[in-house]
């Protein structure tokens, strides 16, 4: 059991897609003006990643190893398509702004990532594990983004108003808002990381100190 | 005179890496050195231009078959076998240019700026030469913004940077000093 709950917290903490391996940067950039988008576009991407982690994890010993790649791309593509066409008759504001990266999710490199290094290897429950922690860490991580610039940019938070026109960086919602916001969360979380090292470090130095004197 | 503005607000006013966020995978991966930016930038102009007008073309045979749904899947099958040929191709007639550019192609494939590109022009109804022009413009576009921010990020390699800064969150808070540039830009061309 300790392993299937590794696989879901994976992908959503110690190895979280946005910020620690830096992967689908582009949708995480453009689509985080708001709290809603972030959300939207990330829920959107969760549902490709558990479909094709499925398929590709159900094909995978049929698969030639040669053209494995190709045939990943289509069945990706596949979904997004469906994930368009369904946004556009559900979702419509959505898909509105969302726009050309409702396509894109297929050049996503998080979900042909997690299609060749873990869907094509390992069985369809552990595949579903690993889809849904790796796209709920890209989810989080976007909502996180949307929220930072949107409650800074305009005030509010999923639409609802804070403080109103009160105190707005307008630059946040801006494409420099978007590099410098997820800069700037990187470094934080860098510096947990970091801190929580050097705490383990003088931990261990301490015990050894006592150890020793003992 | 429409195609030249097509052209130039595909490199200063939508830039497609600054301002889209098209193709940040390179942008971030492949801008360490000036000369491999360089090299990245010129193959990427060539794989636009050349996937631009083929995708061009198929959609319009997609759309007479009533099939313009599947552009996405289509495209994208498209962009990578194309740029598998190119690889092939320029191995042995130009293997001058295929040292010099050979290492990028592979990458290109992922680039979402090709893929984004090649939808772009279908969803603003250029027609042949516009589409021609603002593949050129976007790969131009991104060339200037790679090559620019190689040069910055050769000259942060001397630089003392806070340890938490080192890496990726760096990297992207110069990037959206870059950005904020290009920002000035906005409104100058209206289409």
């Amino acid at each position: 059991m300790a392993k299937k709950q590794s696989e879901l917290t994976n992908g959503m903490f110690s190895n979280n897609p946005i910020f620690v391996q830096a992967l689908g940067m582009c949708p995480t950039l453009a689509t985080t003006t708001s709290a809603t988008n972030g959300l939207g576009m990330g829920m959107a991407t969760l549902a490709v990643l558990i479909m094709s982690n499925i398929v590709i994890s159900l094909i995978r010993k049929l698969v030639p190893e040669k053209i494995r790649i190709p045939v990943y791309i289509i069945i990706i593509a596949g979904f997004v398509t469906m994930i368009d066409l369904l946004m556009h008759g559900f979702l419509y504001d959505l898909w509105k702004t969302l726009g050309l990266f409702i396509p894109l999710i297929v050049v996503n490199c998080l979900i042909l990532g997690r299609a060749e290094s873990f869907a094509s290897q390992n069985s369809v429950f552990k595949s579903i594990l690993d889809a849904l922690g790796m796209g709920l860490g890209f989810a989080g991580g976007l909502i996180l983004l949307g929220s930072v610039r949107e409650i800074l940019g305009a005030g509010t938070w999923f639409g609802l108003p804070l403080w109103g026109d009160a105190f707005n960086v307008f630059i946040m919602i801006l494409p420099p808002g978007a590099f410098i916001t997820l800069g700037l969360l990187a470094a934080m979380f860098n510096w947990m990381g970091i801190s929580r090292e050097e705490k383990k470090k003088k931990k261990a130095k301490a015990a050894k100190k006592a150890g020793e004197t003992a | 005179m429409n195609v030249f503005l097509i052209f130039m607000s595909a490199i200063l006013v939508n830039n497609f890496v600054l301002q889209r966020f098209l193709g940040i995978c390179p942008f971030l991966g492949v801008s360490k050195k000036t000369d491999t930016a360089v090299g990245m930038s010129l193959a990427v102009i060539f794989v636009m231009v050349l996937a631009s007008v083929i995708t061009w073309l198929l959609n319009g045979v997609l759309v007479l078959m009533g099939l313009g749904f599947l552009k996405t899947i289509v495209f994208i099958l498209v962009i990578a076998s194309l740029v598998q040929f190119v690889e092939i191709f320029l191995k042995k007639v130009s293997p001058g240019l295929y040292e010099a550019l050979g290492i990028f192609l592979p990458l290109i494939t992922t680039n979402c700026a090709i893929l984004g590109l090649a939808l772009l022009n279908i969803q603003n109804n250029y027609g042949l030469l516009e589409t021609i022009f603002n593949a050129l413009g976007a790969g131009f576009g991104f060339g200037l913004a790679l090559i620019l921010f190689a040069g910055i990020r050769e000259q942060l390699d001397f630089a003392d940077i806070p340890k938490p800064f080192k890496g990726l969150a760096g990297t992207l808070i110069t990037a959206g000093i870059l950005s904020m540039a290009f920002v000035g830009f906005s409104g100058m061309i209206k289409l």
